[in-house]
């Protein structure tokens, strides 16, 4: 058992996360380019007309997963950072740092992808809505985040600090979507949750849920990519980066 | 707890050596207040129905105002950096300022409030809740102000950085304190905002003087 431990602590070194990093990033990618290929292909060719929505509804596979993300990249870069916190790893905040923008990224894409659909079914781009204004502000505590790792030029200071306040937005988020939930609501109710049957048809379900896989792959994908970049950057002093085969050319 | 008195007393003497800072914040509260009617024109009955929120989104923005000078002096003449090495855990010795910045940028919006909403031809009763929610209010503003404070301690562009970070988590307490002013004029009584803006307060101060603690503990590494 001790043996094993000792594997995984091995991972949280930036020299040997580097290169595994580097040959996993290609598998999740492709899957995810798969993936993403069925997902479309069953949103807009196998999954029906809606009959109340018509075509419109089309959009909710893009839609529906990028809201998910935006929300689930947040609590795993909070979950990064405590463990940066407690353990004082380096690479736990590169990691953190490494998903923020795919967050932000993410939540953008809800809240556009959000306006296109509004537009034709409730007839406006933008209302005041408890879930379209929590996502925005989910989308202002990404910015936030960005905005004070990119402020600090020490990056072990600009770590801890991005670890802090995405801990404190973790822990805001929910007392900020029930207060905007009580303040004002309107959106259509959740189409799909975990306690009661979902009310749509099948292939719709299978659509969405292998698009947000896909989602999920890419997200994978592009964090360990753009982690290997800022390995490269910090730890270009040292010897290992300078004896690395890309390093040589 | 002498300690905790003592820093207090102290920050309230040194915003009374430097008032044109505390009333600037004032003063800016109240110019931000007067736009709005400029701006959206004098009918009593919109004024009455956007006076709640122009007034807590005013207290937010003088409440940010003043949070840069909140550890800035402190953390430039090195004083930061004796209480984190002294017995007193610095958490506490945290709360003091923050208590001390509620009083001299908080507790001033909340008396001044209610003139404030005059111009906006608010009711006593309304006026009285508005004071309410912003005495229970304007503590979770300076307390979740400090950790944003001490985040950008030093930090380039920390002003405008300061606002960023700090105002998203500021929308549940602008919620609920305007909200209740709006449910009791409504006649649905405030009772329910008020009772969350008090969960707020006490999360708050439970839990802001530790994050705030940590973030100056990186500061001043």
């Amino acid at each position: 058992m001790s043996q094993r431990l000792v594997n995984w602590f091995k991972f949280a070194s930036p020299a040997s996360f580097y290169p595994l990093a580097g040959k996993m990033w290609p598998w999740f990618a492709a899957i995810g380019t798969v993936l993403a290929a069925a997902g479309l292909w069953i949103s807009f060719f196998v999954a029906p007309t809606d009959f109340q929505q018509g075509e419109g509804y089309r959009i909710i596979f893009i839609h529906v997963p990028a809201s998910w993300m935006s929300m689930f990249i947040y609590c795993v870069m909070a979950f990064w950072a405590a463990i940066g916190i407690t353990f004082n790893t380096r690479l736990s905040g590169m990691m953190s740092s490494a998903l923020a923008p795919t967050g932000a990224l993410f939540a953008f894409l809800s809240l556009w992808t959000g306006a296109l659909w509004g537009k034709p079914m409730w007839g406006a781009w933008w209302v005041w809505d408890a879930r379209l204004t929590s996502e925005l502000i989910l989308f202002f505590l990404y910015i936030g985040y960005i905005a004070l790792t990119a402020a600090i030029d020490d990056p072990r200071r600009a770590d801890k600090a991005g670890a802090i306040i995405s801990l404190v937005g973790v822990v805001n988020v929910p007392i900020i979507y029930f207060s905007v939930k009580w303040w004002n609501t309107l959106h259509q109710g959740a189409s799909v949750s975990l306690t009661k049957a979902p009310s749509m048809a099948a292939t719709m379900l299978w659509g969405m849920l292998i698009m947000a896989l896909a989602f999920w792959m890419y997200s994978i994908a592009i964090a360990l990519y753009r982690v290997r970049a800022i390995i490269l950057e910090r730890e270009r002093h040292t010897a290992w980066v300078a004896e690395l085969p890309e390093m040589q050319r | 707890m002498n300690a905790f008195i003592a820093i207090v007393r102290r920050d309230l003497l040194l915003a009374a050596r430097r008032k044109s800072e505390v009333l600037t914040a004032l003063f800016f509260f109240m110019i931000v207040v007067s736009l709005f009617p400029l701006g959206i024109g004098p009918e009593t009955a919109m004024l009455r129905r956007i006076a709640p929120g122009v007034l807590w989104v005013a207290a937010l923005l003088a409440a940010m105002l003043s949070l840069n000078r909140l550890f800035a002096a402190d953390h430039q003449d090195g004083t930061l950096e004796q209480m984190s090495l002294s017995p007193t855990p610095l958490a506490l010795l945290v709360s003091g300022k923050v208590l001390a910045h509620w009083l001299t940028s908080g507790l001033p919006l909340v008396l001044l409030a209610p003139v404030l909403g005059l111009q906006f031809d608010l009711s006593p009763r309304a006026l009285g809740v508005l004071m309410i929610s912003l005495l229970l209010g304007t503590p979770v503003l300076s307390l979740v102000g400090a950790i944003g404070a001490a985040l950008t301690l030093g930090v380039r562009g920390g002003g405008v950085l300061l606002s960023l970070l700090v105002l998203p988590l500021y929308i549940p307490a602008l919620i609920f304190g305007a909200g209740a002013v709006e449910a009791d004029v409504a006649g649905l009584g405030a009772g329910g905002h008020l009772s969350l803006l008090g969960a707020l307060l006490a999360l708050g101060v439970f839990f802001a003087p530790w994050a705030a603690t940590a973030a100056l503990r990186i500061a001043l590494e």
